[in-house]
């Protein structure tokens, strides 16, 4: 019974922190400007190609494995720190003065182009680059086997979400951000940049989906549309925990991830609604998620 | 400027209807629908799409081997009108009615997704146009209701649930307990439905372990993966396909779930060339029918492999052969209706009548159009087991069982025929 327990509670944990890195660029791109990001999900598939591309040259070319993890995260931050900003620049901060509406749809246009431009420039064959997966061996708890690599998605959640918690709380950055987050025109009438905080924003939003691309990338087989069913999760995620809350990702993350764990282990059934019904139920009683911000009224 | 583009669209217009007007008379305009985006694209779409390139182009060279060594489609030249299933139900409904309203297809070979099977079919017979479903699984295309212009040139999903559980009691006499992942939609529960009924007849005192439905493309298994080493189970059945199945594979291998079950991978000969060093020895292989590496060695199937690796650099997978064995179907059926009409282009009513209850020869070996009015094919299936040798995938220990003992008899639902033993007819 308790090693069951274990195994749903390491099951749970390691989905907790897939969805956790999958959700948290598209709550940190709400929070400070806004914008419900879908084109999230494309940015999830860029890091994965690209991450595909730089470690298959890597392992071709036999450089040592154990740096093939710098590489998935070199390849991610290059693909969303390039791609996000260009479009944040170019695009999205013409349309700002819009309704949500319009901004939301022109993200979802995004998406499709995205999509479109990652099946041209990789093809729709799959990409397979297991390696970083399969090099760090296994460990044995409550008789079962798991992958080391799962043990690293939980650090790189706990790096990635204790990272963000400092910078938002402890640096001047940080600062300005929650103040952007409160109110975009108080702090530029204060003299923040808010242009400029809107642009890192969304690079470093885009990167954290390109983060949780590159190092699921191991773990999959790399296909055309990966991204549409990271979206959709991402989504269920970030209502439940509030729109724009760090904390409530994480909180909203854990619940769904042993709450699916457990259903999987007991009521397998279940398991196609229960991502969603614990959304349900959450939004039932606190309709604007478990940690929705508050709101300061303006007169 | 707006005029001049109205007017110099209007003139291009007209020439596209006066090239129209004039193209030959004797054409068959041949709808193809498969998906050429999106995540089936890659292991089942773009083969498919390229077999019937392959052969139109054979076709209408007149250089396929005999009996299709005729020109064209009984001398007309072939044309392909290409379309992607990828999208919604109702999106491929809407092309559906374009090829044949728009772009007056003669007939319609396509579709990979039971649920756009399901979709098109009552539109199919609402058009009347002769339609030819390749590879989709799912049996109640068929068992809900007679239809006059769909067929299916190949067996549907419980042939591969049946022969997968035959191949297991005839390899494995001792299952005690058997679990399952499927992907939570129509293919993936059909499949789950008939295998673990096959097996309760087979193996009448082993239990179901466990029954994962993970929702499709969900891609994270581990959980799942867990659940099924959890209950040791002595098979693993999944009917996965595509990206799920190679993440499956690639996730649970290194748990070692090969070493502790006998795995049956459905639809795994789409994988066992990408992912051929990581499928473990002793893994049971199907290839929905005895088609790729289980199609027998015969001429034509020979001189297929041989075009379509010149051709690809790639050996075809399965739905390459299914799609091939569609146009060859339609081929012999088309040739049969102009005959029969005395040399004049058939109507879809007489192209139908002259398909229904046909045997034809494909790279896969003979099919019968036998079962629901002569609209379903049936044919032998095949399983066999991987070994690595070399660093090449090979299949071992290939078993063959015939129609009769892997699909329904005419008139009976598969779900009855397996409840009530699978007696072959």
């Amino acid at each position: 019974m308790i090693s069951q327990a274990m195994v749903i509670l390491i099951d749970g944990i390691n989905y907790s922190a897939w969805l956790f890195l999958s959700a948290v660029g598209l709550t940190l791109i709400y929070g400070v400007m806004k914008i419900v990001n879908v084109a999230h999900g494309s940015f999830y598939a860029l890091g994965a190609y690209m991450a595909a591309t730089v470690v298959g040259i890597w392992v071709a070319n036999g450089y040592p494995p154990y740096l093939s993890y710098a590489a998935l995260l070199f390849a991610a931050v290059l693909g969303g720190f390039v791609v996000g900003p260009l479009i944040e620049r170019f695009l999205l901060r013409y349309q700002y003065n819009k309704d949500e509406v319009v901004i939301l749809l022109i993200t979802y246009a995004l998406f499709l182009v995205m999509e479109d431009v990652l099946k041209l420039v990789w093809g729709v064959d799959p990409y397979f680059i297991s390696e970083p997966y399969e090099y760090l061996g296994l460990f044995s708890i409550a008789g079962m086997t798991y992958p080391n690599y799962y043990l690293l998605m939980v650090a790189l959640a706990l790096v990635v979400g204790l990272s963000l918690m400092f910078v938002l709380n402890r640096t001047k950055f940080g600062r300005m951000l929650v103040s952007v987050i409160h109110d975009r025109e108080v702090s530029a009438a204060m003299g923040i940049d808010v242009s400029r905080i809107f642009i890192l924003t969304f690079g470093v939003g885009c990167s954290l989906a390109a983060i949780a691309g590159a190092f699921t990338a191991p773990t999959i087989s790399v296909t055309p549309g990966l991204g549409v069913e990271v979206i959709v999760l991402s989504f269920a995620v970030v209502v439940t925990g509030g729109l724009g809350s760090l904390p409530g990702v994480a909180l909203a993350a854990i619940i769904m991830g042993i709450a699916r764990a457990f259903c999987i282990h007991y009521i397998p059934q279940l398991e196609l609604f229960v991502i969603f019904s614990v959304m349900a139920l959450v939004l039932a009683f606190r309709p604007r998620g478990l940690f929705s911000l508050a709101e300061a009224r303006k007169i | 400027m707006f005029k001049k583009a109205l007017i110099a669209g209007l003139v291009a217009g007209l020439a596209a209807s006066a090239a129209q007007a004039q193209a030959p008379a004797q054409e068959v305009k041949i709808g193809v629908v498969t998906f050429l985006s999106g995540p089936a694209a890659s292991p089942f779409g773009v083969p498919a799409r390229n077999a019937a390139e392959l052969l139109v182009e054979q076709f209408n060279a007149g250089t396929a081997p005999a009996p299709y060594n005729t020109k064209g489609f009984g001398g007309a030249n072939a044309r392909m009108v290409l379309i992607d299933e990828a999208g919604s139900s109702t999106a491929v409904v809407t092309e559906y009615r374009n090829l044949v309203q728009r772009d007056r297809v003669d007939l319609i070979v396509g579709y990979i997704s039971s649920g756009n099977c399901l979709a098109i079919t009552p539109v199919a017979e609402e058009l009347k146009t002769v339609t030819m479903l390749f590879d989709c699984g799912t049996p109640r295309i068929f068992e809900e209701g007679q239809k006059n212009y769909v067929f299916r040139p190949v067996n549907h999903a419980t042939a591969d649930s049946v022969g997968a559980a035959l191949y297991l009691k005839d390899t494995k006499p001792k299952v005690e307990s058997f679990a399952g992942i499927n992907q939570n939609y129509a293919w993936g529960q059909d499949s789950w439905g008939d295998f673990s009924g096959a097996m309760g007849q087979l193996y009448p005192n082993a239990k179901t372990a466990t029954s994962q439905m993970p929702k499709l493309f969900a891609g994270q298994y581990s959980a799942e993966i867990s659940a099924l080493m959890a209950a040791k189970p002595d098979v693993v059945h999944t009917s996965f396909w595509g990206g799920d199945l190679e993440a499956f594979i690639l996730q649970s291998v290194p748990r070692g779930l090969y070493k502790q079950s006998t795995v049956v991978l459905v639809a795994g000969e789409t994988a066992m060339y990408r992912l051929a060093s990581r499928i473990p020895d002793g893994t049971v292989i199907g290839a929905r029918g005895p088609y790729g590496v289980l199609a027998p060695d015969t001429p034509l199937n020979r001189w297929f492999r041989e075009q379509f690796q010149d051709r690809y650099n790639v050996a075809p997978n399965y739905t390459a052969y299914q799609m091939a064995h569609a146009l060859m179907a339609a081929k012999v059926g088309w040739e049969k209706a102009v005959a029969a009409a005395g040399g004049n282009k058939p109507t879809s009513d007489q192209l139908a009548a002259a398909l229904r209850g046909i045997t034809y020869e494909g790279p896969g070996g003979m099919h019968r159009f036998a079962l629901n009015n002569g609209h379903q094919a049936v044919s032998e299936t095949a399983y066999g087991r991987t070994r690595l040798v070399n660093g090449q995938m090979t299949i071992v220990d290939v078993r063959r069982y015939p129609a009769e003992r892997v699909m329904p008899p005419d008139g009976v639902k598969s779900a009855d025929w397996i409840a009530g033993g699978m007696k072959a007819k």
